[in-house]
Formats: C-alpha cells, structure tokens, sequence
C-alpha cells in the first residue's frame, strides 16, 4: 500500500500508448523495488483512472443517442464495475474522500479509517501485497492476500460477487456473513442500522448499489438508473420509484464519480444537485482545469 | 496454384456502392432516395417498372452513404440467390446466371434480381424514439414452389417476403381496354377470353407476414427452424417463438430479463436453431458463454441443457477481458455437429459434446490485443463480427478491419488473410494474401498494425452452401468471389 499523501491527483493527460500496454496485460502489479513500484504504480492508477472517466462518459452520451444499445452498455457497465471495484479494493477511493476534506459523512470516515487499518497492519509484516485478479465469470474462487491472512471470496456465476473480501479483512472480522455456503462480506462500510435490512439485498449482487456507502437502498446509483431507464418503460413502476427515493442525498466517495458522470443535464436525484455542484467545483480546484 | 490455397482465387467483382430502388409488388411505389447522387438520378428517371435491372451503371461509383452500408447478406440455400440487407431497410437480390455452355469461364456470375425496400423508419411515440429501418438479418425459406420466401429484420419487426416473377399477362379483357380505361358496354358487342401474353420478365416482391410488437429490445437474430414452420427471433433479453403463418402472438421461449434491471449484466447477443433438430437451438451471451436449449424439456427454456464456456485465462486478464470475450455470433456447422462463436479477436469452434472448452481456437487479429484500450476509446473493440462455415465444414470464414478477411482450413490448419478492395482487385486476378506485420522490420507487402484502417470493417460475410463461392460485404460494396476453375 502506498503511503497517504504521496498518490498522485489525476491529471487529464493522455498518453495513448502506455495505456495501451498497459491495459493489455493482467492487472497484475509488480512489486520489484520501492523506486520502481511508485512510478509503474502511479501511472497504473492514472490509467485506471482516465479509462474509468472514458467508461463513464460513454454511457453518458448514450442517453444522446436514439435508443442506446443494451449489449454495449452492459459491456461499459460492467467495465466501470470492474474499476471501481479494484480502486476500492487497494483504497484509491482515499483520493475522493480526502478531496471531499472534513465534510463529516459517516461512511466516509469509515472508510479512511480502513485504510489505516489495512496500512498498519501491512506496514508491520512489510511483504508485498498480491492482488489477485478480479473475475467476475469462471473462476470459481479467488484468493486475496493482504497481508499475511487469506480471504477468500467465492465467485458464484450468476451474481457478481462482491468482491470486498479484500477490504473486509481490515474490518471487523464479525461482519462476516456466510449465505448459501458463498461467503460474502457485506461490511461495506454501511451504518450498522441499514446493514440487516440490505444484506439480503446486497446478496443477490447489486455491485453497484454495495459500493455506494450511503443510506440508501443499493441500487440507486443514477449512472445506472438513466442508462436502462430509456430501454425499459416498466423501469417506470412503483418500485423503482419508491427506491430512487429512499436514496438518501448524503453522498459517499462513490457518488463523487456518479455525479461526475451525470453532471451533464441528465435526470438525477433533484435533492443532491446542490450538494452535486458543491462537489464539482471542488473537484474542479482539486483537478486544476 | 502458385500459393497452394485452394479457394478464392478468380472473382467477378460486383461493386454495389448504390441500390437501384424498384417497384415492388403492388402499392408499393417507390421515389428515389435523396441520397442518390444526381448524376444517377437523371438515368433512372424513366425506371418505373420492374425489369431485370442491368448493374453496369453501378460499377466505378462509390458513394458511400450511410443509407447504403450493407448490413446482412445470405446465400440462400441452394446458392441460387443472394440477399443483401442495408442501412436504409433496402434489400437487393441477386440471382446467379445460368450456366452457358458458350462461355465456359463465366460461370454463373450474380447479377441484381430484385430490390425492395423492405423496413422503413418508424417512430415510437411512447418513448419518443426512432425505429431504425436498418436490416439486421436476412434468413431464407426453403423454396416449395416457384417463389422465393425470405425473413427480413430490424430492430422490432419480421417480415415475410414472397419475390415471384411474372413473364406473362393476360390481354384481352372484355370490360376495359388495353391502358386499362373501362370501356363504355355499349360498345362492346362480342366476347373474348383473355388470354396470356408473355411480357419483360418482372420480379415482384410482396410483404405476405409482418410480425410486429414482440420486442422491447433490439431483434438480433433471426432463425429458422428444421420443421420450416416456426422461426425465432432474438432481442438482447427474450428469444420468442413464431409460426410463420400466424402474426398476432408469438411464444417467448428465452427470458433473462432480471426482475431488476439495475442487476442486468449480461444480454443474448446472437441465436441460432439446430440445422437438423427442430427442438435445439442455442443462444451465446456477451459474456461469452453459449447455452444450448431443448425446447422439449419445457416451454420456457431459461434452463440451459448445455452451457459452453471456456475458463478464463488469468495471465491474459485486463478490464477488457469481458468485453473481448462477448460473443457476436454463433453458427452451427452444416453437419449440426459443431458450433462455432466469434468473439472480438478469435474465432473459436466447439463440439456439441464437449462444453468445458472450444475444439479449436483461431486467432483472427491477435495484434489488436495490445492495441484494446484505444479500439476501446473509439468504439472499435464493440464491433460485431459475423463468422461462415463452407459447405463441407472444413473451412470458415470471418472479417476483420482494413477490408481484410480471414480464412481458416480447419483439416490443414492453414489460414489466409484477404483483402476486398477495388484497388487490390481486378477481374480475373488471383488475390493476393496480405500479411500484417506486429513488430520489427516490415516486408514489402505487409502492412503494419498502425497503418490498419479501423473504418473498413468487414462485418458480414457469406458462404455459398455447396460451391466455393463467397460473398463479402465491406461498407456500402459487395465483392463475390469465387475460386478459379482450370
């Protein structure tokens, strides 16, 4: 794990080539030397990052076509999943949540403080920390290693798992929830009081929705709601309205990229748009354009 | 055979950069499109009736609007036809030429039969979007009499089209005259039969089914089955049932709509019947799985009877990995022994018992591999290529980009790639196989992976079902080829 302070802030240059190979090969990072490993790091992140950006602002120009494709949208969707599951994997949600600065949400001072839990304890055993790679079809079983315990995360074919295994090590280790003989960590940094409630929910593998540390039901990721909201005119039923609403307008580091993503005039939660062009302009600082 | 490959060496070129668009059938008058360039307006102006159109016009002009980007193109199952489907929801037909003991060496070559338009844009006013009229698929019937049926498809509605010839009509009427004025019955004192004259050749197409308001999503695959009474169509979550001969309902047969679109993750993207058992077909995922269903086990076939996948390789993992392993399309072979999938870099062919892993794997462009995120970025890497088999089963065939497509011998494992442009073709000339140089020092001939042309992609390709004879489709132009006979 890096050390807190030296990540570096994305920066909207593009270099197309280290890109390319970059992407090309596993995501796989190499530990050789700790000069080394901060420079191939950093602008592995920076890559990450800049193709989770492109990702996002793909399935925001669906919306501007006719009638988007499904097929290539669920492909970008689950890319953005892929993603953002890996950068909350090894913390790079620290970024976001440090540029919220002291806004004092619940969840994310949770998180930071996993971060601390996950550095300490890695700076005492000082070995070098695998990743294993992130499936979400065939491969039945994965294997994290942090630190010197082994979480083990299985995969079920239908529901992408939730593939927070990794970042549950460093939470409580009672949070653990065995359902069906898949184990699966819903300690996703939840306030304890809605936990119960959507553990059944998180369980049928609404990724998306477990990553949004806020109060409200998974599932009201706005990115997504829009994306298929034009494909299907029953999304339109009472459900889906009651959960759009639950939502609450806390926003959590995850919702710091959605609003990115939706800051463009689509239909978004009414009640966080003010909250939302507070959080852009501090992100326009933060990035410098 | 100088370079030892035993097909594809002679090719008639047919360019097709424009569709003439003729009366088809009854009512069905058609203007010229605005998108023709004037110059071809003016020399069709006096076309009004179906004739056997004379292509040569069409030669040498490659306007390539959108409205003409073929789309869908299929031989049907005697090899005596050829469909092409295109942007604009044209279709043209084109029909092989009889064999002339006079003139040996040109065989059969294909020339335009007929063209209809057969979808138009349409508007849903509960959604507020466009229909687009593009031809998705083209499927061919069995032909039991003297007409030609076909399927054709856009994104929401099948039609069943009859195209039929007329060469004779009947003259001779008592109650009107010959333009077709009613004659005043006091004037007529005798009475005649009419009798049949023969006339020009027409070809006249007629829509005789359209299956319309079964699909929320985009048809992608249409299929007919073995029994040629039922067919089905293939949006990216149901597959539905037809009868041919009834339009108002259909049975759904495949749901993977989840209850919740927000868990949505995967979508059907290609269908296909078994080519011998009416009760098989399969169906691949855009997670690269294909599943393979029996419609006896029960009504609705969300349970697989087979699921194919190969397990993932763990060393070639990257964000792109999913993507690159959605299925595009998937054949049977002739036999309905094997399957085979195209994904975005390989080709890959399975054997219906065996579901862990394909038979063989054929690598079609792997030097895209490290080029993923940037095809990402424009778009590339979501392009849906089509995959053929020959006749025999022992070769198959799949585009690629730069107009290249590629060929491989599955008995002597030996590939090919090719290229259909105008600049690299000439009458009669054997192609040339073209190489793509990875890395290092570049031959004469190659070319290098930069230098490929992303734009010219060669999506839909067609296989003759007995012949040697292949029809591919680059942009707005159809090149038929087919290999020298000695």
């Amino acid at each position: 794990m890096r050390k807190r302070g030296s990540r570096p802030i994305y920066m909207p240059v593009r270099r197309r080539r280290e890109k390319a190979n970059m992407y090309s090969k596993g995501t796989k990072r190499k530990f050789s030397d700790g000069v080394d490993n901060k420079a191939v790091a950093a602008s592995y992140s920076l890559q990450r990052q800049s193709l989770l950006d492109m990702s996002l602002l793909k399935l925001q120009l669906c919306h501007m076509l006719a009638e988007p494709n499904l097929c290539r949208s669920v492909l970008i969707a689950n890319t953005v999943r892929q993603i953002q599951e890996e950068m909350a994997h090894d913390g790079s949600w620290q970024v976001v949540t440090e540029a919220l600065g002291g806004s004092g949400h619940g969840p994310s001072d949770r998180l930071v403080d996993t971060e601390v839990l996950c550095q300490s304890s890695e700076q005492q055993d000082g070995g070098p920390r695998l990743y294993s790679v992130m499936g979400y079809d065939g491969c039945r079983e994965e294997e994290v290693v942090t630190d010197k315990a082994l979480c083990s995360v299985v995969v079920g074919d239908r529901a992408p798992a939730l593939l927070l295994g990794t970042i549950g090590h460093c939470w409580d280790r009672g949070e653990l929830r065995v359902e069906d003989g898949v184990s699966k960590d819903s300690g996703t940094g939840e306030e304890e009081g809605t936990k119960s409630g959507e553990g059944a929910k998180m369980a049928t593998g609404q990724v998306f929705g477990t990553f949004e540390i806020k109060n409200g039901a998974p599932g009201s990721d706005p990115a997504l709601e829009e994306l298929f909201s034009d494909v299907d005119a029953s999304y339109y039923d009472l459900d889906t309205m009651l959960t759009g609403m639950q939502s609450a307008p806390k926003m959590g580091p995850y919702d710091f990229l959605d609003s990115l993503a939706s800051s463009h005039g689509s239909v978004s939660n009414s009640s966080c748009r003010a909250d939302l062009n507070e959080l852009d302009h501090i992100m326009e600082i933060i990035v410098g354009s | 055979v100088s370079n030892g490959y035993l097909f594809v060496q002679e090719q008639t070129l047919r360019f097709l950069p424009l569709f003439h668009i003729l009366i088809s059938g009854k009512g069905l008058i058609m203007t010229k499109s605005a998108q023709l360039a004037p110059t071809l307006l003016s020399q069709m102006d006096e076309e009004i009736d179906t004739r056997k159109i004379n292509n040569s016009f069409l030669r040498d002009h490659n306007y390539a609007t959108e409205a003409d980007i073929i789309s869908t193109v299929e031989f049907n199952p005697t090899g005596e036809l050829l469909a092409t489907g295109d942007k604009g929801g044209r279709v043209v037909v084109f029909q092989r030429e009889q064999e002339s003991k006079n003139q040996p060496h040109r065989r059969g070559e294909y020339n335009v039969y007929s063209t209809f338009q057969s979808h138009e844009p349409e508007f849903d006013y509960l959604k507020s979007l466009e229909i687009e009229e593009k031809i998705n698929k083209i499927r061919w019937l069995p032909q039991q009499n003297a007409a030609y049926f076909l399927l054709s498809t856009n994104d929401k509605t099948v039609k069943l089209w009859k195209i039929s010839e007329r060469d004779k009509r009947p003259e001779g009427y008592n109650l009107k005259d010959e333009e077709g004025r009613i004659r005043d019955p006091a004037t007529i004192t005798a009475l005649r039969v009419p009798v049949l004259q023969p006339m020009d050749l027409m070809v006249e197409a007629t829509p005789r089914r359209v299956f319309s308001n079964a699909h929320t999503y985009h048809i992608n695959s249409i299929s007919v089955s073995n029994d040629y009474e039922t067919y089905m169509s293939t949006d990216d979550l149901r597959i539905n049932l037809w009868n041919l001969e009834i339009t108002n309902q259909s049975f759904n047969i495949v749901d993977i709509k989840p209850a919740n679109m927000e868990e949505l993750t995967e979508v059907i993207t290609a269908a296909e019947f078994h080519p011998n058992q009416c009760n098989t077909f399969i169906y691949s995922s855009s997670k690269g799985s294909i599943r393979l269903c029996d419609m006896r086990a029960s009504a609705l076939c969300d349970n697989h009877s087979k699921f194919f996948e190969e397990p993932e390789d763990p060393s070639n993992r990257s964000f792109f990995s999913e993507i690159i392993s959605s299925i595009s399309d998937v054949k049977f072979s002739h036999s309905g022994r094997y399957l085979m999938t195209r994904d975005y870099l390989t080709v890959k062919v399975w054997d219906l018992n065996m579901e862990s892993k394909p038979l063989e794997t054929y690598q079609v462009h792997d030097y895209l591999r490290s080029k993923l995120c940037s095809l990402y970025e424009n778009d590339c890497i979501f392009d849906k290529f089509e995959c053929v088999w020959n006749g025999s089963d022992s070769v198959i065939m799949t585009g690629s980009y730069n107009n290249f497509f590629r060929m491989f011998d599955r008995n002597t494992k030996r590939d090919v790639t090719l290229e259909a442009s105008r600049e690299n073709s000439k009458p009669r000339a054997i192609l040339k196989p073209r190489k793509v140089c990875v890395g290092g020092k570049r031959r004469k001939d190659e070319i290098s992976v930069d230098s490929l042309d992303f734009s010219k992609k060669i999506l839909h390709t067609a296989w003759h079902p007995s012949e040697n004879i292949i029809a591919v489709a680059a942009t707005n132009n159809l090149y038929i080829f087919q290999d020298k006979v000695n």
